[in-house]
């Protein structure tokens, strides 16, 4: 059974550890906040200058001057602070955050990430802060799912869609797998029930390697 | 006796030329200075390079500039979002046109020409599409392209309070840009919302001290 979206959260949410500072890129990875172990104090960080990032506001509780980087109205926790622009960028490119939690067009198999854009001539292309964090967290996480609707991997050999930044990504969830970015390749850490190693190897273009543990990957109705 | 406070909008942006530089604060609708954008209308100044994270929203404020055909260029991450309609549309026409920066490369390239310094070296979209032109190079085995200063004739910059000798305060994410770029331009303009006494802002919580700020006008109550 494929993972749903909320799924997909919900697994890349155990993979935090407790004390980690960390930022959630916009759409599928902003999900990842409300699936948090109990019991571990996890930081999120949003590039526009908030520093522990709560949930979303009640109703009619929304403050505009309190948003995102999404632009949706937020919460601060106890604890959170404000800073100004170059300094919440100086927290993402220098380092200082565990981890990025991001969404992707494309990502190959030596790391490298396109999520920026799609070249659509239709629509002005924005970057935002994708570069920045793509090089800056400690860590990169990607959360995607594995296939684009019409079925093409979007786990690849060699990204087609312009890139954000080069061999970077350390893992990714999908919803059928895990899977570890190594100086080998693909390294399937995690495979949904229901589907084997050949039948995910059709949906990936690059080559899989299946680790020698191997675990289903499982998750909870949330 | 230094007094930076001026009576109305049209004279906080009066002598804006044209061609300027204009840097304007603001992520989202979160601390963007849409009166003083909306007074540089009637001000007159034509040919602006406008630096600015989002390229407007709705039909006010920046919108409402570019709307009235007075920017020529817009220097930005992330130009497209909901409701980024009047620059979708001058883009289409091909009459507007977009540079597109990283976001924490604009704030740190802002910061650069704030501290008078030549540039920096940034490992920000090295190997992307980004990086085409920029001179590159090797510092201790990283790989890193050279960013220039960036620094605007005028900056419109939305605070919370200030004082007359041009001491600002935000409020929560409205800080975002505003703070780099009240440093980074000639002529810095402060839309606030409370004009107060000299002494009540707590120096430990003044983020934009006077210095850097030349005009200090309150928004009409509303």
């Amino acid at each position: 059974m494929p993972l749903t979206r909320r799924q997909i959260a919900w697994r890349a949410a155990q993979d935090l550890k407790d004390g980690a500072y960390v930022n959630l890129g916009i759409g599928l990875p902003t999900l990842v906040s409300d699936y948090i172990p109990e019991g571990r104090e996890i930081v999120f960080q949003s590039e526009n200058g908030v520093l522990g990032v709560g949930p979303a506001p009640g109703a009619n509780a929304a403050d505009p001057d309190l948003i995102n980087a999404g632009k949706q109205p937020i919460t601060l926790v106890t604890g959170g602070s404000y800073v100004h622009h170059t300094d919440s960028f100086l927290m993402i490119r220098g380092g200082h955050l565990d981890c990025a939690l991001l969404g992707a067009f494309e990502v190959s198999d030596k790391g490298d990430l396109a999520n920026w854009t799609t070249d659509d001539p239709r629509f002005p292309p924005g970057v935002g802060g994708a570069m920045d964090l793509a090089v800056g967290a400690k860590e990169i996480r990607v959360l995607v799912e594995h296939t684009t609707k019409g079925g093409a991997p979007r786990l690849v050999r060699r990204c087609q869609y312009p890139l954000t930044a080069e061999r970077v990504v350390k893992r990714i969830y999908t919803d059928l797998a895990v899977i570890d970015v190594t100086t080998q390749g693909f390294l399937l850490r995690e495979i949904a029930e229901g589907i084997d190693v050949s039948g995910l190897q059709a949906k990936t273009e690059a080559p899989l390697r299946a680790a020698p543990d191997l675990k289903p990957l499982r998750a909870p109705v949330v | 006796m230094i007094d930076k406070r001026v009576g109305n909008l049209a004279e906080a942006v009066a002598g804006v030329r044209d061609g300027a530089v204009v840097l304007c604060g603001g992520f989202g609708e979160a601390g963007l200075p849409n009166a003083l954008c909306e007074a540089l209308i009637e001000e007159g100044a034509r040919d602006l390079t406008v630096v600015a994270n989002n390229a407007g929203t709705g039909r006010r404020g920046l919108a409402a500039l570019m709307a009235a055909r007075r920017v020529r260029k817009i220097i930005c991450s992330f130009p497209r979002s909901s409701g980024s309609v009047v620059f979708e549309e001058l883009y289409a026409k091909g009459e507007i046109e977009l540079e597109l920066v990283p976001q924490g490369i604009i704030s740190e390239r802002m910061r650069c020409a704030a501290a008078g310094l030549g540039g920096f070296y940034s490992p920000v979209s090295v190997g992307t599409r980004l990086a085409e032109g920029k001179e590159h190079r090797e510092i201790d085995g990283r790989v890193y392209v050279l960013e220039k200063p960036l620094k605007g004739d005028v900056a419109l910059i939305a605070a919370d309070r200030g004082d007359r000798w041009g001491n600002l305060t935000y409020r929560k994410s409205a800080r975002n840009f505003n703070p780099t770029m009240a440093m980074a331009a000639d002529l810095a303009i402060a839309q606030v919302r409370e004009i107060v006494e000299l002494g009540d802002l707590d120096p430990e919580v003044i983020v934009t001290p006077g210095i850097f700020v030349d005009r200090l006008v309150a928004l009409p109550r509303v």
